[in-house]
């Protein structure tokens, strides 16, 4: 199969949805959709982490931040119309005084604005964020640090609000998505679809920025920030579009795994989990858009599958992955594309996940 | 056009003079060659006028103050610059590195969209710097004296009135270094140009005005000739200078 290189992106995305929307629905058991449906929310912050670090070298090591503000704004959202008008959510009776709102809870009855928070809050965290370290020049190791320990603050401090945010549990044991019954496999259905649908639209976003002049740009002020500053540019705005970027599709895929797995926790976005979106894109490719979505998918598949078999192995496993890559193959897999010789690349598509599960295992 | 205008200009690194007092000036349309022995303080000059190295005294473009405006205000000024090792951005293409040159105006909107042609300003500069043939080559694959070129062209295409160029060309063959010369002469017909060099063939053939640099200070200034006659120059050129009048 010749495809030329003009066609080749609307032939992978072509082949992307077909795999989304038909193929993996026919094949997988409700069960397994529902898995995929989550390794397909991980991807949409891996594709996040391909725009900030593998086009603007930022090295996002605390996207869990950003995942835990969309998440925890979906999630209160949710709780709240769990709970019915008036109510409280299930938690608060049980461990707060049980008689009062949070005044912060209120506002997230409204869907419309719990919504729009979704995006807001983290895409406004990251500029305050962004603005402060970029133009301070703020950089590489240190940056990820930051990032880290940013992160790891967000995470603690909901740890330490036990009464207003479920504490370590988290907010937990969600039923409803907007009027429909998440226990209905019928909805957790079109949950994936909603998913997959965000993640195909994400990805043409994404990749019409890639070709645009500020993906040029981006890949410039990645390569050389001074240069790029004698240009007359300002290379802090620069990254910052593409930090806030990544924050908002973190902070959506947040979102999004509420209802797909029915939970928002600390552990969901701590250190560990933040270090674990950044791994699929490093081994996938970072700087490739396919690379990205189908190295966080495969990493995550391979991961629920084979800590089945090596419990305790399998975080030494990705570790070593990721160090591999990093060492050897800094353009990650996507990278070994052109020593395919002569042999037009072929149309990047999702991984599924194995079509014959050994065991079932229980969501996270 | 302006006149770059220094006064007093003064640097330091930790406590260490490296430019001491310097006074110059650089008449629009000139095309001024900087010279002067190694450690001098060729580059911090140009660094402290484009921002880069904090200094004190003055400097003024026009109208305009330099000293402690960050970088990319002095370039939006219209002040640009090269480095003494090329700069230039690898993994983009010639052409790319051109269209970003040209665009520190642009708007977001502009900045989204797909670039469909090339600027006029590109393709123009493309041809001056020849290497239109290599437009669509990444910039990391040229040969050291492209690289010095595009750089060139970049500032070409960001419309720079004053450019200053470092070493520009350093390690070039005879006849690169001949091109440049050439293309230095032509682009100078509408621009102030300042370039670092202290090879003294290249500076008689294509110099208009020199300035001496030496241990931090202006050691003498004039044509070619008045300079090569200064005494104080000769002895810090000793050799050189000795070698180039007998061959004259
Ligand atoms: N960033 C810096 N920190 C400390 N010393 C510096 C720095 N940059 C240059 N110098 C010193 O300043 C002096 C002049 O350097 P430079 O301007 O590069 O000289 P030239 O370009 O004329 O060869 C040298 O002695 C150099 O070691
Ligand atoms: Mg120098």
């Amino acid at each position: 199969m010749n495809i030329s290189p003009r066609l080749r992106a609307p032939a992978g995305f072509a082949v992307a949805a077909a795999l989304l929307f038909l193929a993996a629905p026919l094949v997988l058991s409700d069960f397994r959709l529902g898995l995929l449906a989550k390794y397909l929310c991980w991807a949409i912050v891996a594709l996040g982490i391909g725009l900030a670090w593998g086009r603007g070298g930022m090295l996002t090591l605390g996207q869990g931040l950003f995942f835990g503000l969309g998440g925890y704004a979906m999630a209160m959202h949710l709780k709240l119309a769990d709970a019915g008008d008036g109510k409280l959510p299930d938690f608060m009776t049980l461990y707060g005084s049980g008689t009062e709102l949070p005044w912060w809870w209120e506002p997230f009855r409204s869907p419309v604005f719990a919504l729009a928070m979704v995006l807001v809050v983290p895409m406004a965290v990251a500029a305050v964020i962004g603005l402060a370290v970029f133009r301070r020049r703020v950089r590489g190791a240190y940056f990820a640090i930051l990032s880290q320990a940013l992160c790891a603050a967000f995470a603690i401090w909901l740890v330490g609000q036990q009464t207003s945010t479920g504490g370590t549990n988290g907010l937990t044991d969600i039923q409803g998505f907007f009027g429909y019954d998440l226990g209905d496999p019928k909805n957790q259905r079109m949950v994936y679809f909603i998913i997959a649908a965000v993640l195909l639209a994400l990805m043409i976003g994404v990749r019409q920025l890639y070709v645009s002049r500020y993906g040029e740009l981006l890949v410039a002020v990645r390569d050389s920030e001074e240069r790029v500053r004698f240009l007359g540019y300002d290379p802090a705005l620069v990254k910052l579009g593409a930090y806030v970027l990544a924050a908002g599709m973190a902070g959506i895929a947040g979102a999004l795994f509420v209802p797909a797995v029915g939970i928002m926790s600390p552990a969901l976005i701590g250190v560990v989990p933040s270090i674990e979106f950044l791994i699929g894109a490093a081994i996938g490719g970072r700087a490739s858009l396919p690379g990205v979505v189908l190295g966080a998918v495969a990493v995550a598949w391979a991961r629920s599958s084979l800590s089945e078999q090596f419990p305790s192995g399998w975080t030494y496993v990705q570790g070593l992955i990721f160090i591999v890559a990093v060492a050897f193959l800094p353009g990650g897999l996507a990278s070994l594309k052109k020593y395919v010789v002569r042999r037009p690349a072929s149309v990047e598509t999702p991984a599924q996940p194995a079509r014959k599960p050994a065991a079932e295992e229980v969501p996270a | 056009m302006s006149t770059l205008s220094l006064r007093d200009l003064s640097v330091a690194f930790d406590g260490t003079p490296v430019l001491n007092g310097v006074d110059l000036d650089v008449e629009p349309g000139d095309l001024r060659f900087l010279i002067g022995p190694n450690g001098a303080g060729k580059t911090t000059l140009v660094d402290a006028v484009t921002g880069l190295a904090p200094a004190t005294g003055r400097a003024r473009f026009g109208a305009h103050d330099l000293l402690g405006k960050s970088v990319h205000r002095i370039a939006r000024l219209g002040i640009g610059r090269t480095f003494q090792t090329a700069t230039v951005f690898e993994e983009l293409t010639v052409a790319q590195n051109l269209d970003i040159a040209a665009g520190a105006r642009r708007s977001v909107g502009t900045l989204l969209r797909r670039r469909t042609r090339l600027p006029e300003s590109v393709s123009e500069a493309l041809e001056t710097t020849g290497l239109a043939d290599v437009a669509e080559r990444k910039a990391g694959e040229l040969a050291h004296g492209q690289k010095q070129w595009l750089e060139i062209g970049m500032l070409l295409v960001q419309d720079v009135q004053l450019m200053l160029l470092d070493e520009p060309v350093a390690g070039m063959s005879h006849d690169e270094r001949q091109a440049t010369g050439e293309l230095l002469r032509r682009i100078g017909a509408e621009r102030t140009l300042v370039v670092i060099e202290h090879d003294m063939d290249f500076v008689r053939s294509f110099a208009r005005s020199v300035t001496v640099l030496h241990a931090g200070q202006v050691l003498s200034e004039g044509t070619v000739e008045q300079v090569q006659a200064d005494p104080q120059v000769q002895e810090v050129y000793l050799g050189r200078t000795t070698t180039a009048s007998q061959e004259a």
